[in-house]
């Protein structure tokens, strides 16, 4: 049907359609930067094209940010899916017990400051975070963005991934604390301890 | 009672309210006399807002435009 042609109910639906989802196009790519990295266009195409299929469904126009966000999680599981990717489950480990707070206590990264923790925090700027992101296993980096990125509670989370309440917020305690690990490492790695090193 | 390991554990679940009563006040508990975990609380919520703040990424225009002509056609069909 070319434009138009529509009956008027069917064009106000194209254009609040349209208008949702070009408010929500920053925020999707957000987070689909986080998900699949550089196929985060095609994913968020794919997602505007099922959404556009399904909008009839959407009941609540107000809660339209976060049924295209479920929508773009569907994309990115079927875009691991299709490329094979296992999922990769951390043993429990150290990892569990790794204090940032203690790790930057204990090792005074930048001795003549009297916010040493903040200070350390301030050496990464968004490219240094999403590389972190990166790095952490997708069962884990999942719920972290969700929650503390896009806004998600937690239960809403568990929701979308059909797991119980207890197992998503098990994933969520273990993908912080590999952060805070992975955040120390990279810090390491890419000389962010060094005085000279700060923004 | 409950350990610094304890109350460090729960710290991030007690930031997003999803304790229940019973922990909330142990947790509580032991930040009324533990200043170091007092400090990992504090670390905690700005690693929260860290999070928060990094949450965002511009998008860029070319992207844009090609997300939007998408946007044109799905509203032609």
């Amino acid at each position: 049907m070319r434009d138009g042609a529509y009956p008027d109910s069917e064009r106000a639906s194209v254009d609040r359609f349209r208008a949702l989802a070009e408010r929500e196009l920053p925020h999707l790519y957000a987070i689909a930067r986080r998900f699949v990295g550089n196929d985060a266009e095609d994913v968020v195409q794919e997602c505007l094209l099922r959404a556009y299929r399904n909008f009839s469904q959407l009941e609540h126009e107000q809660a339209g940010g976060k049924w295209l966000t479920s929508i773009l999680v569907n994309c990115c599981r079927d875009h691991w899916r299709a490329r094979g990717r296992r999922v990769e489950v951390v043993e429990l480990d150290e990892a569990d017990e790794f204090s940032l707070f203690r790790k930057i206590a204990d090792e005074d990264p930048f001795p003549y400051s009297d916010s040493v923790h903040l200070d350390f925090l301030h050496q990464f700027g968004s490219e240094d975070v999403r590389a972190v992101l990166a790095s952490l296993p997708e069962l884990y980096r999942v719920p972290l963005v969700l929650v503390h990125m896009a806004g998600y509670h937690v239960k809403e989370v568990a929701f979308m991934f059909d797991v119980p309440l207890g197992t998503m917020l098990a994933r969520l305690h273990r993908g912080r604390k590999l952060f805070e690990r992975e955040l120390w490492s990279y810090a390491e790695q890419n000389g962010l301890l060094k005085e000279g090193a700060r923004r | 009672m409950i350990t610094c390991a304890e109350a460090v554990r729960q710290l991030w679940d007690y930031l997003d309210g999803i304790v229940d009563e019973s922990q909330r006040e142990l947790v509580e508990e032991h930040l009324s006399f533990c200043r170091r975990c007092c400090g990992e609380l504090e670390f905690a919520e700005e690693l929260r807002r860290f999070l928060a703040t990094h949450a965002e990424d511009d998008l860029p225009p070319t992207v844009r435009a090609r997300l939007t002509a998408t946007l044109d056609e799905l509203g032609q069909t």
